[in-house]
């Protein structure tokens, strides 16, 4: 009786210490959308169980392991008793409630974050070896970032073009798999203006590592202005004037942005294709034999037609549709970043 | 001619042998004779040396008859594929098709070469064949692991041996690509390699446990029932035997651009990726059929070869265990073979079953592979928890706590374990209609392994408990099973499923649950029957230098991983974003990882030099009271000269004058084993 009076003060004692310091960490990454604060509470009630599951079988062990220790040379044995019915059941009904009340409580969290809108955005979210490409078909727009208005619930439309890929966002807390030749989907309403990060959760091959895109969550001012951009209807307010940022700068970031950098390196070491790294004004070799060399218009080329001339060592592996999906004033400045790097 | 100047001769003739060989093939199939990389050809070289100084130690040994027939298997394989391809008008060599047409008679090959097809090609005959007792005759004791051998005890240690090896091979992969780890940005290895790696280590790791389940199982539950041997003897060393070409062809992937689809070889990655591939899909296929015939053995041998008065409540429970297993490996396992036959018959054939277009689903390869893949974890674990159950009452002096309910509980576990399969699918696209039950089944299972966890705790309550090298084992099991345990419901319930699957946090679940579940108990028995099994002690100061650094290396490394994973790192991923700060995490999980890696190594080293050299054993160090201890150590060869008579139950300690099993006619008391102890 002592033992057992010792042992459920250490346990509850340590229960409530470690509960305290289990809801004051931080588990999980910022949260940025309606639905993450409702798996954040599901997921913390986890943890709550978790933390006295583990108290109370490790603090058992424990205190068996020093307390019931066979002192040197003591040849008797333990003390004997072989079960208990009336224990046996305590602990298989109420773990069975546990599990199943948390059950209850994971189905209705996810009917919440399954719940369509009225006034949804509707977003199609194309996946391939290994860039993403998000289109606007309300707006026929298209983009490798993907943008949001914060506060709006969102309809994600996933598609692949070969293999399965897995869209994730962790500040979202959602995932979903995209799979060659069907459709699924996604709902999420962002609520914390920010940059995020979208990430392939799915392997995919060779670049799957890499095989990223940026998320924007905007005000709907913001979302509006860039709306209008891709559009080419943007007018800026009276008196003031566009900054124009420098084109090798932009070039640089729509790289690692639209996915280029998954592929390309800039430091001469061949990835999945040719480096950057002293492209301009070279002269290339080709599958079938010919040679062209790098000039602006090649490049050009290259990006919005990729198929037209492979380098001799490479695969035609490259997407097709960065033409769509990127404005003019991102490839020339992608031009001139790779003119840059020499 | 002395051994060493013929296996000189042997390693030299053989390798010349296996050049030939290998120019040969190449000539008939039309490819200039020699491959532009010449690596596959020095690996062929250095391959067929080995086999040659094996032949030439002893050349009747099994081990490299059996690769001969396996390299004759190839062979035979892609010979027949070029000669049918030619008669058909197509090109005669496809490097795809003919190596897969070797890959399924090359395991043929080995079996034949190695015996263990031979006394039943006999019996086809009609020509009778006695049982083997012992060594062939003429030759040395450590002759019989090498080769074709129907006792239990001799396959038991072949499969544990074997499993070792695998263990290291896969070990060693990680121990590469998680230095790689250590740093954002690729150090040493391509995306390609390390996807490679990642993938080998899973499969390999899987088929590591399985002959530890193996090892275990065939050594242990024929003992422990009573019997001489299994029921089967030579469908026991068929199934040992089948598993060496198929670990071997998973390997040979390497040299063949290895795969990137990770063990579970999702379509329609795995049909588009290179041909390395179905080498690890046509190698899970062979090995599966160890599982398959070596659990109806296991079966047969539990419920027909019992000691008289051993009722099934009255078996050691370690048996229990073996036995949920059994029914588990014995149904399930033809589904990691169908769904992997289908991927290279989609990739050989052109029989499109995971194509859209064509009308096939990417979905059903998932739903096939993981009705097996899932139970399969259980029978990763059953073993092992059936270790822990069976060695703490040893350790406490006290009855295990709820023999019944801890037998049934394995049993629940397996039927359940088969009604959740699709909760590594909740993102993969499955309808809402079929997430929520899986998450009902799913949760299910926490409660009777619950019931098992709080069994134990009640068996150490008020013990007597003492601490020798097994023991530490055992209880470093319970605690890191208990993390992999508790990371379970997070994952189980569907919408925090949405966050966590895929990511780090799964890996560090599965390596708790694997580790706690297999590793550690694996190590308890190695360390535990050791004395049994060699008539010698082990090293009790290594042993215990090995449980602290894989105990703490192991612990910190798993909730590392689960922190990681929570922080938003993927699985399987190459290279991670310096932006999502959890470099410093890599490091400590890759110093974790070394620590593990070094503890096996002593355990290993300290196993392998106590063979020879430990201290000689007393009959039953342990006090225990099951039968195996009753009898000298080593074991004899055919068990027990009489069959024992069970008069008590298995686990009453502390209850006096109380005997589990008479043997011979006498009362055998179990000594509580204080005099033949290592002071505390």
């Amino acid at each position: 009786m002592r033992h057992a009076v010792n042992v459920t003060i250490i346990i509850l004692v340590s229960i409530f210490a470690l509960l305290f310091i289990a809801d004051n960490v931080q588990w999980m990454p910022v949260q940025a959308s309606a639905e993450a604060r409702l798996i954040d509470w599901l997921f913390n009630l986890h943890i709550d169980i978790i933390v006295v599951l583990y108290v109370l079988v490790n603090g058992i062990l424990l205190y068996s392991v020093f307390v019931f220790r066979r002192k040197k040379d003591d040849p008797s044995e333990g003390v004997y008793f072989h079960g208990n019915t009336r224990l046996e059941i305590l602990w298989t009904v109420i773990p069975l409630i546990t599990v199943i009340y948390f059950a209850v409580l994971g189905a209705g969290v996810l009917r919440q974050t399954l719940e369509a809108a009225d006034d949804e955005l509707k977003v199609v979210v194309t996946a391939r070896q290994w860039t993403w490409t998000f289109a606007y078909p309300e707006w026929g727009i298209a983009s490798t970032e993907l943008n949001l208005p914060v506060d709006r619930r969102v309809h994600l439309v996933l598609y692949s073009e070969d293999v399965t890929h897995s869209f994730w966002v962790p500040e979202f807390r959602l995932k979903q798999d995209t799979v060659p030749g069907q459709e699924h989907h996604l709902r999420v309403t962002p609520t914390r203006v920010g940059t995020y990060k979208v990430r392939c959760a799915e392997l995919c091959g060779t670049s799957h590592a890499y095989m990223e895109a940026v998320v924007n969550v905007m005000t709907p001012e913001d979302f509006e202005i860039w709306r209008q951009k891709r559009l080419g209807i943007y007018v800026p307010p009276e008196g003031e004037v566009e900054a124009v940022q420098d084109p090798v700068e932009l070039g640089r970031q729509v790289a690692t942005k639209a996915g280029c950098t998954a592929c390309h390196s800039v430091d001469g070491s061949a990835l999945v294709g040719p480096t950057w790294k002293g492209l301009f004004g070279n002269t290339r070799t080709f599958a079938d034999g010919t040679t062209a060399v790098a000039d602006e218009a090649y490049i050009h080329e290259s990006i919005v037609n990729p198929s037209a001339k492979i380098v001799s060592g490479f695969q035609d592996v490259m997407p097709k549709n960065y033409g769509e999906v990127l404005t003019e004033t991102e490839i020339n400045a992608l031009i001139e970043y790779i003119k840059s790097i020499q | 001619m002395p051994t060493w100047f013929r296996s000189l001769l042997g390693f030299i003739i053989g390798a010349l042998a296996g050049t030939v060989v290998f120019i040969a093939v190449r000539a008939i199939g039309g490819l200039p004779l020699l491959s532009a990389d010449l690596r596959p050809l020095y690996a062929m070289a250095i391959f067929s040396g080995v086999v040659g100084l094996m032949l030439g130690i002893d050349k009747e040994l099994g081990l490299p008859r059996g690769l001969v027939g396996m390299a004759i298997g190839f062979v035979v394989g892609i010979l027949t594929t070029v000669g049918i391809r030619s008669l058909m008008g197509l090109t005669p060599w496809d490097s795809e098709r003919v190596w897969v047409v070797g890959a399924f008679v090359a395991p043929i090959g080995f079996l034949l070469g190695v015996g263990a097809l031979s006394d039943w090609l006999r019996w086809i005959a009609g020509i009778h064949t006695p049982d083997q007792h012992g060594p062939p005759p003429g030759k040395p004791g450590w002759f019989r692991y090498f080769g074709f051998d129907q006792n239990h005890k001799v396959i038991g240690i072949q499969y544990t041996v074997t499993g070792i090896l695998l263990m290291g091979i896969a070990g060693t992969l990680a121990m590469i690509f998680r230095t790689e780890l250590l740093a954002p940005g690729m150090q040493f290895l391509q995306p390609d390699t390390f996807n490679t790696f990642i993938s080998m280590h899973g499969i390999v790791m899987i088929a590591s446990i399985l002959l530890g389940v193996g090892g275990m199982a065939n050594y242990l539950v024929p003992l422990m029932v009573g019997a001489n041997d299994m029921a089967f003897p030579r469908l026991n060393g068929f199934a040992f035997w089948i598993t060496v070409p198929s670990a071997i062809l998973i390997i040979m992937a390497i040299f063949f651009g290895g795969w990137d689809t990770g063990w579970t070889g999702y379509a329609p990655l795995s049909v588009r990726t290179v041909m390395g591939v179905n080498f690890f899909l046509i190698g899970m296929f062979f090995f599966g059929f160890s599982s398959i015939l070596g659990s109806a053995n296991l079966i047969v041998t539990t419920l027909k070869m019992r000691a008289p008065g051993m009722t099934l409540f009255r078996m050691p429970i370690f048996v229990w265990a073996v036995l949920a297993t059994s029914f588990i490996q014995l149904t399930a396992t033809q589904f990691i073979g169908l769904s992997f036959l289908m991927v290279v018959l989609e990739r050989n054939l052109g029989m499109e079953f995971f194509n859209t277009a064509l009308g096939g689903d990417p979905l059903l390869f998932q739903h096939l592979f993981w009705f097996y893949s899932h139970p399969a974890v259980y029978i990763f674990i059953l073993p092992g928890l059936g270790i822990v159950s069976e060695l703490l009452p040893v350790f406490s002096r006290k009855p295990l706590f709820g023999y019944r309910w801890i037998a049934l509980s394995s049993m629940a576990i397996a039927l359940l374990g088969f009604m959740v399969w699709a909760h590594h699918m909740f993102t993969a696209g499955i309808p809402n209609a079929l997430r929520l039950p899986f998450m009902y089944t799913t949760m299910l299972v926490a409660v009777p392994t619950g019931v098992k966890f709080f069994s134990w705790l009640g068996t150490v309550w008020r013990g007597k408990l003492f601490f020798p090298t097994p023991m530490l084992f055992v209880l470093a099991s319970i605690a890191v099973f208990l993390i992999g345990g508790l990371t379970g419901p997070p994952l189980a319930t569907v919408p925090t499923d949405l966050h966590l699957h895929d990511s780090y946090f799964v890996v560090g679940h599965f390596h708790a649950t694997m580790f706690g579940g297999f590793v550690f108990p694996f190590f308890a028995a190695l360390y535990y029957w050791f004395p049994k099994i060699t008539g010698r002690m082990y090293n009790e100061r290594l042993g215990r230098i090995h449980f602290a650094l894989q105990t703490v290396g192991f612990y910190i490394m798993s909730l590392t991983m689960a922190r990681t994973g929570l922080l938003g790192m993927r699985r399987r991923i190459a290279d991670y974003d310096p932006a999502l700060n959890i470099q410093n995490l890599h490091v400590i999980m890759t110093v974790a990882g070394f620590a593990i890696f070094i503890g096996v190594l002593i355990g290993v080293y300290n196993l392998v030099l106590s063979a020879r050299r430990g201290e000689v054993a007393v009959m039953n160090p342990w006090g225990s009271r099951s039968p195996e201890w009753q009898i000298p150590s080593p074991v004899p060869e055919h068990n027990y000269e009489e069959p024992f008579e069970v008069v008590g139950n298995p686990y009453d300690y502390g209850l006096p004058g109380t005997v589990y099993v008479r043997m011979n006619g006498h009362e055998k008391v179990a000594a509580p084993g204080t005099a033949a102890l290592p002071a505390q």
